[in-house]
């Protein structure tokens, strides 16, 4: 098993293995999302209390669930470009940061137009919303430390690091920022959604779940097939890529 | 003398001798600590309950300034990078930085907040609470903004990046920093914020010099 796994470590490998899975990937995901959209936005029954703007959901949940995920996704390459050396972990987590940044922008974005017919406003300092936004602004200053770091390489490595220290303070950020909001609100405030969901809601959340995550896994394998293609660009195997689809557009 | 004190020393040493560094910070912090009374209004009971805030968001900033130039001589010079290739404790030689930064750049900022107390007008018992916080909470400053300073060496435009990478991951201690002054001005206890903020330190101090020294090294190897 770890024959393959390092074999796959590898971005040339890693190049065949993406461009051969993007294509189902997306394909599913868009399958999923067909079926998820249709079964939440008109099967689906209504909430009793929130009526149709429960909604929303449907793309808000998923959409916060893959903003965290992604800084996973980003720490855990980070922490394989770091730890054992693997030129594939950078490329993932220079991969998954502008995805996991706008993921985490449509999660607060779609809060906030959720939260105005519900909560009368379009942002509260809710601890939840709170630390959305300042995760967003994790994402910001890893993909600041990108493009002000003129080599990609060093910019990656730097990353690496950072992305390392984000995942350790993320948790403390976190509750700080509960403990803080505790305190300093009124206990006044809703939050969002009962603790259980009733089954034909969950159904089509959880298709959606799917749908975004493949589509998320989806964006990432093309993102880091673009990426691999910059690292490697002076590697002999991306030459004759290139030289070879030069080439047959060149006849066409 | 051990190798660590020898690097403290001359890091002290170094920051001590260009005055400027010394005191811009520290005039940096006052005038923003002054701005406040001029957006707010002068009320002095609005000032009392603000003046905590403002002291702990002034030092925050005039920190973000400071960071910059931990690593930047070092980095222009060279040594820096002699420093990485032949110290066997890299991590050791962060933490002393840190050291040496906190011990230059924020015990003077400590200092100067003792004085904005007396003009916010800040009840004894707030003034308190905000000194042993700052002492608390302030570490944790200079070891995570080393962090931040490792990253961005060499990098033009720095003090621009740096606030943007540093402030997210200060956020907890300005928190716990502000709630105990809040608590002070009110009369209650203020014990778990200060255990809260020594957590922290401590958090910090023991995983802040590895990160640094592997963010030095993903810069210039």
């Amino acid at each position: 098993m770890f024959k393959t796994l390092h074999k796959y470590a590898s971005p040339m490998h890693f190049f065949a293995l993406a461009r051969a899975l993007t294509p189902w990937l997306f394909g599913i995901s868009l399958v999923l999302f067909g079926v998820g959209l249709v079964w939440g936005l008109f099967l689906a029954p209504a909430d009793y209390q929130q009526g149709e703007s429960f909604r929303i959901i449907y793309v808000h949940v998923p959409s916060a669930w893959l903003s965290m995920f992604a800084y996973l996704v980003m720490a855990g390459g980070g922490a394989l470009s770091l730890v054992w050396k693997i030129k594939l972990g950078d490329v993932i987590a220079r991969a998954a940061a502008p995805l996991g940044a706008s993921f985490t922008a449509l999660a607060l974005v779609t809060g906030a137009l959720w939260g105005k017919p519900m909560w009368g406003t379009w942002w509260v300092w809710d601890a939840r919303l709170t630390s959305e936004l300042l995760l967003l602004f994790l994402y910001l200053g890893y993909l600041a430390l990108q493009s002000a770091i003129e080599d990609r390489r060093a910019a990656a490595r730097a990353g690496a690091v950072l992305a390392v220290v984000g995942i350790v303070n993320i948790p403390i950020i976190h509750y700080s920022v509960v403990w803080w909001s505790t305190l300093h609100q009124p206990a006044t405030i809703t939050k969002m959604g009962a603790p259980t969901m009733a089954t034909s809601m969950l159904i089509p959340l959880l298709i959606m779940a799917f749908a975004f995550q493949l589509f998320f896994l989806a964006l990432l394998l093309v993102r880091a097939r673009c990426e691999i293609l910059e690292f490697e660009q002076r590697a002999q195997w991306v030459k004759t890529l290139l030289g070879a689809s030069d080439q047959s557009r060149g006849t066409r | 003398m051990t190798p660590a004190l020898a690097i403290l020393r001359r890091e002290c040493l170094r920051l001590l001798r260009r005055s400027s560094q010394l005191v811009q910070p520290l005039i940096f912090f006052s005038l923003i600590a002054i701005l406040f009374p001029f957006a707010l209004g002068q009320q002095t009971e609005l000032l009392r309950q603000t003046g905590p805030a403002a002291v702990w968001l002034s030092v925050l900033l005039a920190t973000t300034l400071s960071l910059e130039d931990i690593f930047r001589s070092d980095f222009e010079d060279g040594s820096l990078e002699q420093c990485i290739i032949t110290l066997d404790a890299l991590p050791l030689a962060c933490a002393m930085k840190s050291l040496a930064h906190w011990l230059t750049c924020l015990v003077p900022l400590i200092g100067m907040a003792l004085l904005m107390s007396f003009v916010y007008d800040l009840t004894p018992d707030a003034r308190r609470a905000l000194i042993s916080a700052l002492l608390l909470g302030t570490p944790v400053f200079s070891l995570v903004g080393t962090v931040a300073s490792a990253l961005t060496v060499g990098v033009r435009g720095g003090a621009l990046l740096m606030a943007l990478l540093i402030l997210p991951l200060y956020i907890p201690v300005l928190i716990f920093g502000a709630s105990a002054v809040h608590h002070a001005t009110l009369g209650l206890p203020t014990l778990g914020e200060h255990y809260f903020l020594a957590g922290l330190a401590v958090l910090a101090a023991t995983l802040a010099p590895f990160a640094t020294a592997a963010g030095l090294r993903a810069r210039l190897s």
